[in-house]
C-alpha cells in the first residue's frame, strides 16, 4: 500500500511474467504427458487455478488465454516467418484476438448528459468522426460501441468503467471528460490491461507534477491529449501578474480534482511570480448562495479572484461577487470549465478573463487521417448542426487517432484473425514523439501527458451574439 | 432544560449520560467559537482571538451584515417551502418528500414565463407587473401539481401505513425531476436579467433590492397563509381535520376536499418560493428542488413540525445559521475549508435542536392518533 504506484506496477508485471513462464512449462509438461487429452479444454482451467494474478493472460475466455501460449510455443518450435514481426509488445498483458468479420472494440466514456455535456459531448462526437475518418485497422473495422456517460463524477466513472472492463475484447477507452471520473475509472480500466486516453482531463494528480514525480492518481496505461493544469495555472498566474499587474489574488475551487488542482496550480504559480495569495477556499457543487464564501475571500481584498469551476456554481459566484463588500472591483477569472457557449452570454460574465487551451488550430492537420482543423469543424457542424461547444473536441479527435495508430502498431494478422498485444499498445503510446495532431505536436512523457499544452487567456466581450468573437479574443498566450 | 428522567428521580441510563455529553459539547463548541469571534472583533491582536486560528481575520460590520441578510433571504425561502411540509404532515401525518420538486416546478415555470415576457419586452418595461404575472402563473401551476400529486399518488394510499405514502413521495420526486429533464433538458436555465434597481444595493440598509423583495414577499405570503388558516372557514376545516379527521368528517367537513386545499396551499407557497429563488439566483436546473427541499424539511422539524410559525422560524434559523455559522463559529476555531461546510452546519442545527428540544422550537403538533 505504501509503495509508489510505479514500483508496485513493475513488481506486479514482473510477477505476471514469471507466472506466464511457469504456466508455459506446466502446459508443455501436460502436453507432453497426456498427448491424447483435449489440451484446449484443459488449459484454461489449469491456468486459472495456477495463476489468479495474471488476470488477462489466464482469463477463462479461450480467445485471450490461448494466444500468448500458442505464439510463444510456436516461436521456438518452427522457425517459419513470425507473423507478429514488427508488432510491438511482449504479450505480458495478454493478447486479444479479433476474429474475421468482427470489429476491434474500443469505447467512449465522456460526460454526455447534464451540465458538463457541453464539454464532454464534443469530445465524444470528435471520436466518432475520427473513427470514421480513420477507416479500418489492418482490414478490420473499429467499433466504438455504445457511448457511456462518466456523469462528471467519481461514481459515474467507476460505474461506467465496470461495464467496460466486463467486456474483455475492449482494447482502449477514449475518456473521461472529467478528471474526477478518471480518478475512479483509470485504475479499473488499466488493471484490465486496457488503455484510457482522455481528451478532457487536466488534473495534475492523474499524471505528474511535470518535474518527474507521479501524481497521487497516476496509473500506467493512462494517457491524455489535454494539457496538464500546472501549465494552465502558470499561464493564468503569469497573465495576472504581468499583464494585469496585480500583486494580490485569491482562488475558489469546488472540491473536484480538476478544480482543486487548477486552483492550487494557480496560487502556487502566482506566489512563484512574486504575488500574494490572500485567500483559498472551496464551495460545494450544488451551492447557490455564495455570499458566505465570497465574504471569506473578501476579508483579504484580492485584486483578482480565480474560480476554475463549473456551471451552475460559476453563475452564482460571478453574479454575487460584485455585491459583496470588498469584492466590488475585483477582477473575475475562470478557466476552461466555464469557457463555453452557455456561460459566456450571461450578463454577469461580461469582461471576465478565461484561461483555456489554445483554440487557434488554424491549418493544423491530423497526420493519421490527413484532416485539417477547418475541415473537421465543417464536418462536425454538418453532422451535428452546431459548432463544437468546447475546444476539447480537437483533443478528443487526436486521442482517438493515436489510439488507433497504437492498435495498428501493436497488432498482426494470423489465420485470418487480428491479434492485438495489450502491452504493445502501451509501448507505442509511451514512445509517441512528434505526432502532428489538430492541437499541435503531441509528445507523450512517462506519465501519460501527451498534449501540446498551449494555453491562451481570452476576455469575454459579453452578449449571446459575441460568443465566437469572445473565444477568439485572445489577450495572452503561453507555451511551456 | 432539565431532562424529564431527572425530574422524576428515575435513575439515569448510559444513553442519558451520552446525550448530556453531546448537548454539553455542542454548546461548548458554539460558545467557544462565538467567544473567539467576539474577541477577534473587539481587537484582532488579542491572544484569545488567535489561540485556535492564528490566520483568522474577522469580518467587517458590512460583511457580517451581508451574511445575515443573505441568510435571512435564503431562510425565508426555506420557510416558505417548509410550510408545505408542515401542513401536509399536520393533516396526513406523513412527510411529502416530493414537495421540494413542487418548488422546482415553480422556479421552472417562472423561468419559462419570464423569458417569454422578456422576449415580448414587458419584462423591462413593466418589471413589477411581470413579476406579479409570473407569481400568479407559478402559484397556479404549483398548486395544480401538488393537487394532482395528491390525487394520483397519495389518495389511493390513504389509510395505508404511513411508510407507504412516504416511499411513494420519494418516487414522485424522482418522477418529477426526470420529467423536467425530458421536457426541458438537463442544462441549467437562466432567468432574464433583472433591472438595475433590483440588483444594486439599497443605500439605506445596504441590502440588494432582490433580497428586500424576497424578504417582503415571504413575509406577505406568510401573513396571507396565517389569515387563511386561522380566520377563514376552510382554514378552520383544515385545523379540524388536523385535530382529528374522523370527528371532523362526522361534523360534516369534507375531508378529501380539505386535504386537497391543504396541498394546494402548500403548493402555492412552494411556487412563491420558486419565483423568489429565480429572482435571487436567476438560474434553475432539474435538481434545484432537492437540497432546498431537504433543508426546508429540516426547517419544519427544527421549528416543530405541523406548526406554521415554527416552519417559518425554523427556515430562518437554518438559513441564518448556514450563512453565518461557518465564518462566525467554525473559522475562529481553526476549521479549514469552512465554506464547504455550510450544509453540515445546517444539519448540525437540526441535530442540535433535536438534542436540546426533541419536538422542535415550537413543539410538534401531532395528529390525534399519535397523541393518544
Amino acid at each position: 500500500m505504501g509503495l509508489p504506484r510505479s514500483i508496485k506496477n513493475s513488481r506486479r508485471k514482473g510477477r505476471a511474467f514469471t507466472v506466464v513462464i511457469a504456466l508455459l512449462s506446466v502446459f508443455a509438461l501436460l502436453a507432453a504427458g497426456c498427448g491424447n487429452d483435449d489440451d484446449e479444454a484443459q488449459a484454461p482451467e489449469d491456468t486459472a487455478a495456477a495463476a489468479p494474478e495474471a488476470t488477462t493472460a489466464a482469463a477463462p475466455e479461450a480467445t485471450t488465454a490461448a494466444a500468448p501460449e500458442a505464439t510463444a510455443e510456436q516461436a521456438p518450435a518452427e522457425p517459419a516467418p513470425d507473423p507478429r514481426e514488427g508488432a510491438l509488445g511482449d504479450g505480458s498483458l495478454g493478447v486479444v484476438e479479433v476474429e474475421e468479420g468482427d470489429a476491434i472494440q474500443i469505447r467512449s466514456l465522456q460526460s454526455i448528459t447534464g451540465d458538463t455535456a457541453s464539454f464532454g459531448l464534443p469530445i465524444h462526437r470528435a471520436a466518432v468522426l475520427a473513427v470514421e475518418d480513420y477507416g479500418q485497422v489492418r482490414g478490420f473495422d473499429v467499433d466504438l460501441g455504445t457511448s457511456l456517460d462518466d456523469l462528471c463524477s467519481n461514481d459515474g466513472g467507476q460505474a461506467a468503467a465496470q461495464i467496460i472492463v466486463a467486456d474483455e475484447d475492449v482494447i482502449g477507452v477514449l475518456g473521461t471528460s472529467c478528471s474526477g471520473a478518471a480518478v475512479a475509472a483509470a485504475p479499473l480500466i488499466t488493471d484490465a490491461g486496457q488503455v484510457l486516453i482522455s481528451g478532457g482531463n487536466t488534473s495534475p494528480a492523474l499524471t505528474s507534477d511535470l518535474v518527474g514525480n507521479p501524481g497521487p492518481n497516476f496509473v500506467e496505461g493512462y494517457y491524455r491529449t489535454a494539457h496538464n493544469d500546472l501549465y494552465q495555472g502558470a499561464a493564468m498566474a503569469k497573465f495576472v501578474r504581468e499583464d494585469l499587474g496585480f500583486s494580490t489574488a485569491a482562488a475558489i475551487h469546488d472540491g473536484d480534482p480538476y478544480t482543486q488542482g487548477l486552483a492550487q496550480a494557480f496560487v502556487d504559480a502566482f506566489e512563484r511570480e512574486g504575488g500574494n495569495v490572500t485567500g483559498f477556499s472551496a464551495v460545494n457543487k450544488e451551492d447557490t448562495d455564495m455570499v458566505p464564501v465570497l465574504t471569506e475571500i473578501a476579508a483579504g481584498s484580492p485584486e483578482a479572484l480565480f474560480f476554475p469551476i463549473f456551471q451552475p456554481a460559476g453563475d452564482f459566484i460571478a453574479d454575487q461577487a460584485p455585491g459583496v463588500s470588498g469584492l466590488g472591483d475585483t477582477v473575475l477569472l475562470a478557466a476552461d470549465g466555464l469557457l463555453n457557449a452557455n456561460y459566456l452570454p450571461l450578463p454577469q460574465t461580461e469582461g471576465m478573463y478565461f484561461s483555456g487551451p489554445d483554440q487557434r488550430f488554424g491549418q493544423n492537420a491530423n497526420e493519421s487521417t490527413g484532416k485539417s482543423a477547418d475541415e473537421l469543424t465543417a464536418s462536425y457542424e454538418e453532422r451535428y448542426g452546431e459548432p463544437p461547444s468546447s475546444a476539447f473536441w480537437a483533443h478528443g479527435y487526436d486521442a482517438a487517432t493515436i489510439l488507433l495508430d497504437a492498435i495498428e502498431a501493436a497488432s498482426w494478422t494470423e489465420d485470418g484473425s487480428l491479434w492485438i498485444d495489450r502491452q504493445g499498445v502501451r509501448d507505442y503510446l509511451y514512445a509517441l514523439r512528434g505526432y502532428s495532431g489538430i492541437i499541435g505536436t503531441l509528445n507523450c512523457d512517462d506519465f501519460g501527458d501527451c498534449g501540446s499544452s498551449k494555453i491562451t487567456v481570452v476576455q469575454n466581450l459579453g452578449g449571446e451574439e459575441n460568443v465566437q468573437e469572445s473565444l477568439n479574443n485572445v489577450v495572452f498566450s503561453y507555451e511551456p | 432544560m432539565v431532562p424529564r428522567t431527572l425530574r422524576r428521580g428515575t435513575p439515569r441510563t448510559g444513553v442519558d449520560w451520552f446525550l448530556t455529553f453531546l448537548r454539553v459539547s455542542a454548546l461548548t463548541v458554539v460558545a467557544l467559537g462565538l467567544l473567539a469571534f467576539i474577541a477577534q472583533e473587539i481587537d484582532s491582536d488579542n491572544p484569545f482571538a488567535r489561540w485556535a486560528n492564528p490566520d483568522a481575520t474577522g469580518l467587517t460590520g458590512e460583511q457580517f451584515w451581508g451574511l445575515v441578510v443573505s441568510g435571512v433571504s435564503q431562510g425565508a425561502m426555506y420557510g416558505l417551502i417548509a410550510l408545505g411540509y408542515s401542513m401536509v404532515y399536520g393533516v396526513l401525518g406523513f412527510i411529502n418528500f416530493a414537495h421540494g420538486e413542487v418548488f422546482m416546478v415553480g422556479a421552472m415555470t417562472g423561468m419559462i414565463t419570464s423569458n417569454k415576457l422578456a422576449d415580448a419586452g414587458m419584462w423591462e418595461s413593466n418589471f413589477i407587473g411581470s413579476l406579479v404575472l409570473i407569481v400568479v402563473v407559478s402559484v397556479i401551476v404549483c398548486s395544480l401539481t401538488a393537487v394532482i400529486m395528491e390525487r394520483v399518488a397519495y389518495r389511493p394510499l390513504r389509510g395505508q401505513p404511513r411508510l407507504i405514502p412516504l416511499i411513494t413521495s420519494i418516487g414522485v420526486s424522482f418522477f418529477i425531476q426526470n420529467a423536467s429533464i425530458v421536457l426541458l433538458g438537463p442544462a441549467a436555465k437562466a432567468y432574464p436579467d433583472v433591472p438595475d434597481w433590483v440588483k444594486t444595493k439599497h443605500t439605506f440598509l445596504q441590502i440588494e433590492g432582490s433580497r428586500i423583495l424576497v424578504i417582503l414577499v415571504a413575509a406577505a405570503s406568510m401573513i396571507c397563509l396565517w389569515y387563511v388558516v386561522e380566520r377563514t372557514k376552510s382554514g378552520r376545516a383544515m385545523r379540524a381535520v388536523a385535530e382529528d379527521s374522523e370527528i371532523a368528517a362526522l361534523m360534516g367537513i369534507d375531508v378529501n376536499r380539505t386535504i386537497v386545499k391543504v396541498f394546494a396551499l402548500g403548493g402555492a407557497m412552494a411556487g412563491m418560493a420558486g419565483i423568489l429563488w429565480g429572482i435571487l439566483f436567476r438560474s434553475v436546473i432539474h435538481s434545484t428542488g432537492f437540497l432546498p427541499g431537504i433543508k426546508a424539511f429540516s426547517a419544519a422539524v427544527v421549528g416543530g413540525i405541523g406548526h406554521l410559525g415554527g416552519a417559518m422560524t425554523g427556515g430562518l434559523t437554518i438559513g441564518v445559521a448556514e450563512s453565518v455559522g461557518p465564518l462566525v463559529i467554525l473559522e475562529p476555531l481553526g476549521v479549514s475549508g469552512v465554506s464547504q461546510l455550510r450544509d453540515a452546519v445546517a444539519f448540525a442545527v437540526l441535530i442540535g435542536v433535536l438534542l436540546l428540544r426533541p419536538s422542535g422550537i415550537f413543539g410538534e403538533r401531532l395528529p390525534a392518533e399519535d397523541r393518544t
